[in-house]
């Protein structure tokens, strides 16, 4: 599909469209991943700043939040800037969070009680424009909500990453209403990278793009953030690209 | 004798007792002479202390308390419980012990407090009425003669007058008792006279017609925080904490207290961060006086901001987690900073948002899960001892099979902290299942020796 996606007409007609939702007066800025397939179906090359971004986890993950959290901390280690992460009730482990990449020194934590809070607290943090991520463990997030946090991050420019965490595995089909949301992420773990020797490899997750405006979705098995917030191509994968990519993965592998 | 301390008490002297009585049981007794001046000078350098960081309406109850109103200044703390905790806590540590109430009225909160059965009481809405009846009379702020002939007549707790008329027992012991009474259990109104402090700087405005709207408040407190700045700016002030009082003309107060990391003298930000708590006020039939005190002022600092013609300047985020910390409490906000010890729990410690940056990070030898469950959760396996990963977990009521592991890294207990971690061995390892969802376990002990720990197996982290 990239494709097309430089074709003279479609990028004209993506203008436009840009100037009828009224974001293009001007060009967003994006974050790119540094892993050029997925940076390559994503719209402008990579996440988006100044923009609302959902990440939840699959199968357990939907409760536990631990491989999205490594996603999100990997996402905001690369930004510029201090980092504020709004939670509920605090079970974050720092030192976990400095191997996604994010130091202890860049993470200002909230721990705010209820999720109306949690909501509110991301909100403040999105619109005082000066730090680098604004992050927030929340589970239910209205389309309202959802459509206030877009806008304060529009207008301030700083990414708002919204982990979607229940406490349920049956309230996980929340993740199904829509939002006002750039991305919708589900990112779900997968068996570590086979060593010759007996141990746990680098971890493995598999990525799926759910929803993206104006771009698609997509399905990628990827390795784990590694220290400085960077995913990895797995090695058999990085020799054969354009098989990858076009696998479709039932969401329970 | 009008004082002991617990040293005193446990040889059997009491308060009441004549001098000389207590010198013939005790030889060598050190004795100091009452000097109730100073006792009640210290006793308001006590309450400006607690004026300046808990509450805004504090004062003096004279001989050995101080009543303070919480509400409108719990929010800073993260709650009533909290805000208790630490206010009894920073007494301890200076050397003061002290017991605290609180309850819906100065009368309960004064009786709970001396007469309660724990030093720390927390009387829930409503509750008074209950947990003030088997106090004894003396808990009442009565007057000495009252409670004994009281006791004459067969009362003895103050549940027994709750429901007796008043007609009689006012007719034998004066108005006092009905007063009393009606003020413990919240009949009637009893107004706090909060402690100022000569140089407080301070903004007042009183209004010809009752003000009630929002709006209204709001354009007040910006007129009012205008003229603070001001006053401020002239002594080259900041503001560490701000007070609001509304004077109703039902002669209640309604306060709202706003806390700052820096000092501040920024008209605008001030003004946000109390509009920000108009909707706590209750304006009830009008407000006819506001007040804005500058609680806590600091000596600002200004500074020349330094341009950079390459970098771009670090933003401040004071405001933000000021704003935030105003909304969940002070101690809500933090940053994670590392504690050198093995143990998975101690190596994390919060410290205040804006604190200068440490630098330094854990060792990463070895991967850490991002979820670190609040306490360890028992889990069912089956391994090898000493030293093999489990062949399966079950945690949850879900068996897993363990198809990858690694470890174990040995975590000695701290016997520096406590004498029973002396031997304590904790065994971690991280495991994978089918699924490819790896978690973090340890065996309590070394799988040999059972001094070591009770070799139950625990679930203690999630890695993404």
């Amino acid at each position: 599909m990239h494709e097309l996606a430089i074709s003279p007409a479609i990028a004209a007609l993506r203008v436009r469209i840009a100037q009828l939702e009224g974001d293009g007066a001007r060009a967003r800025e994006v974050l790119p991943f540094g892993v050029p397939s997925l940076d390559r179906k994503l719209p402008g090359g990579g996440l988006a700043l100044g923009c609302l971004h959902e990440v939840a986890g699959g199968g357990n993950g939907a409760v536990d939040g631990a491989a999205a959290a490594c996603f999100v901390a990997g996402i905001a280690a690369r930004t510029q800037g201090k980092v504020l992460w709004c939670v509920a009730q605090q079970d974050l482990f720092a030192p976990g969070l400095e191997q996604a990449g994010l130091p202890p020194d860049r993470v200002i934590h909230v721990e705010a009680g209820d999720d109306k809070s949690v909501l509110a607290c991301m909100e403040e943090g999105l619109r005082h424009g000066g730090l680098g991520a604004v992050v927030a463990d929340i589970a239910r997030l209205p389309m309202t909500a959802s459509r206030r946090l877009h806008l304060a991050a529009k207008e301030s420019g700083t990414i708002g990453l919204a982990l979607r965490r229940w406490r349920r595995q049956a309230e996980a089909s929340d993740f199904g209403q829509p939002t006002a949301a750039m991305t919708r992420w589900r990112i779900s773990v997968l068996p570590s990278r086979p060593l010759p020797v007996p141990g746990v490899g680098r971890a493995r997750w598999l990525i799926e793009l759910i929803r993206a405006r104006a771009g698609e979705s997509l399905d990628i098995e990827l390795e784990a953030c590694d220290g400085s917030g960077h995913l990895g191509l797995p090695a058999n994968m990085a020799d054969r690209p354009a098989a990858a990519e076009g696998r479709r993965h039932s969401a329970a592998s | 004798m009008t004082a002991v301390d617990a040293t005193a008490q446990a040889l059997g002297l009491r308060v009441g007792m004549p001098v000389t009585k207590a010198q013939a049981l005790v030889p060598g007794l050190v004795i100091e002479p009452a000097d109730p001046k100073a006792d009640a000078e210290s006793l308001e350098r006590l309450a400006l202390w607690v004026l300046q960081r808990i509450a805004p309406i504090v004062a003096v109850d004279p001989p050995d308390g101080i009543v303070i109103d919480s509400t409108g200044a719990d929010h800073l703390h993260g709650g009533d419980a909290a805000m208790l905790d630490a206010l009894i806590g920073r007494l301890t540590l200076s050397g003061v012990s002290a017991r605290a109430a609180i309850a819906d009225t100065w009368g309960a909160a004064h009786a709970l407090a001396r007469y309660g059965s724990n030093p720390v009481l927390i009387a829930m809405p409503g509750a008074s009425i209950d947990m003030l009846a088997p106090l004894p009379l003396e808990a009442l702020r009565l007057s000495p003669a009252i409670p004994a002939g009281l006791r004459d007549l067969g009362f003895s707790r103050i549940g027994d007058l709750i429901g007796q008329p008043r007609a009689p027992l006012t007719l034998r012991f004066g108005p006092e008792l009905s007063r009393r009474l009606d003020q413990a259990l919240g009949n009637s109104a009893e107004p706090i006279e909060p402690l100022r402090p000569e140089d407080m700087i301070e903004a007042r405005r009183s209004f010809a017609e009752p003000i009630a709207a929002a709006e209204t408040i709001a354009r007040y407190i910006g007129k009012l925080v205008a003229t603070l700045c001001e006053a401020l700016e002239t002594r080259g002030l900041g503001v560490r904490r701000l007070d609001l009082l509304c004077h109703r003309i039902d002669s209640r107060v309604e306060t709202v207290r706003i806390g700052l990391a820096r000092p501040v003298r920024d008209p605008q930000r001030l003004t946000r961060l109390l509009c920000d708590k108009i909707e706590t006020i209750d304006p009830g039939l009008g407000i006819e006086i506001m007040t804005l005190t500058a609680t806590l002022a600091e000596p600002m600092t200004e500074r020349q901001a330094v341009s950079h013609l390459i970098e771009a300047p670090e933003p401040d985020l004071s405001g933000l987690i000021d704003t935030l910390a105003n909304r969940v409490g002070a101690r809500a906000i933090y940053r994670f900073a590392p504690v050198a010890s093995d143990v998975p729990e101690r190596s994390v410690c919060r410290i205040p948002a804006l604190a200068e940056e440490t630098g330094a990070g854990w060792p990463d030898h070895w991967p850490r899960p991002s979820r670190l469950l609040p306490r360890p959760e028992p889990i069912e396996t089956m391994a090898l001892l000493p030293d093999h990963p489990p062949n399966w977990i079950s945690w949850r009521g879900v068996r897993r099979r363990v198809r990858r592991a690694d470890g174990p890294e040995r975590v000695f207990g701290e016997w520096w902290k406590r004498d029973a971690e002396l031997v304590a061995v904790r065994d971690y390892f991280r495991i994978e299942d089918d699924a490819g969802e790896r978690f973090w376990i340890f065996r309590a002990g070394d799988g040999e020796d059972v001094a070591t720990g009770s070799h139950r197996w625990f679930l203690h982290g999630v890695f993404g």
